[in-house]
């Protein structure tokens, strides 16, 4: 299926939610979402990748372009996914050591909060 | 052995079809559940590369997919350094794989990164980074470390008239094929 990307904000953060597939097709949607995001002022933002079916380099490239973003902000930028096909991708890739990567939304938010 | 040859035009939205058509042809082949998702993964990955290869070489030129189950050519045995994917070779079995193989025609000395580069320095391209003509977000470096984690065999020929990525996974007799639908 293709993508869909949605977002809400909660308390300082903003969460984006993405369901389907993030290809080379599809990636340049979330970053354009990201960047938008960043540029109206949203530092701290938390990826819900739950409903996720398929995540290529391109889809990890653009999430670290977010990453670096958020950063010269002091910002953040959090993940939750608890998918083994997807977190694959990101312990093959090394980018578990770069990403917070939560099991639910909520634990995103009080792990940053506990910072 | 039964060879399945599929082109498409250098295009992002082509991809998709690729990973789709890979995965079906391994379901097919018996090739073990757990693979299908690393087939279908490595196959986007070379392709990804191959269009973005094209997009800046030759964007006019297509790109070409063969999918093999059976007794592929062994050449491609250069032995894993990690272990992230099963190796199934426990019947002996090691000749029986499926071969996928994704050719380009974009001269390689201009794009290809090399999969050992570092890691996370400038590997990422985006926003300002992307090159005149480039796919925004892809990085070839990044997307052949991918390739190498996943496929069970992997061999990278890059030449002037192109780059060929063949990638190899063993036929399993001992898993059941995946039920699921793409």
């Amino acid at each position: 299926m293709d993508l869909k990307l949605d977002h809400y904000t909660e308390g300082d953060t903003e969460i984006v939610v993405v369901e389907g597939e993030i290809d080379v097709y599809t990636a340049p949607r979330l970053r354009e979402l990201l960047i938008d995001l960043v540029n109206k002022g949203n530092f701290h933002l938390v990826v819900n990748m739950e409903k996720v079916e398929f995540l290529d380099s391109t889809g990890l490239g653009v999430l670290v372009g977010g990453l670096k973003r958020v950063r010269a902000h002091d910002g953040t930028l959090d993940l939750v996914c608890t998918q083994e096909r997807i977190l694959k991708i990101f312990r093959i890739t090394g980018l578990t050591k770069v990403f917070g990567i939560h099991s639910s939304v909520q634990e995103a938010i009080d792990k940053r909060s506990a910072k | 052995m039964a060879t399945i040859t599929l082109t498409i035009s250098a295009l992002p939205a082509h991809v998709r079809t690729a990973r789709l058509m890979a995965a079906t042809v391994a379901r097919r082949a018996g090739i073990a559940a757990s693979a299908i998702d690393e087939i279908r993964l490595a196959v986007g990955e070379a392709c990804s590369r191959a269009v973005a290869a094209h997009k800046l070489h030759c964007p006019t030129q297509p790109i070409l997919l063969q999918l093999t189950d059976g007794n592929g050519t062994d050449e491609a045995s250069e032995p894993r350094a990690d272990a992230t994917s099963r190796v199934l070779r426990v019947n002996g079995s090691a000749a029986q794989r499926f071969e996928v193989v994704v050719s380009d025609r974009a001269p390689a000395k201009d794009t290809e990164e090399s999969a050992g580069a570092s890691m996370l320095d400038g590997l990422f391209l985006d926003g300002d980074d992307t090159p005149p003509g480039g796919i925004s977000g892809f990085s070839p470096g990044l997307g052949l470390a991918v390739i190498t984690g996943l496929a069970d065999e992997v061999k990278i020929d890059p030449s002037d008239q192109g780059t060929v990525v063949r990638m190899s996974w063993p036929l399993a007799a001992e898993h059941p094929s995946d039920p699921r639908p793409n």
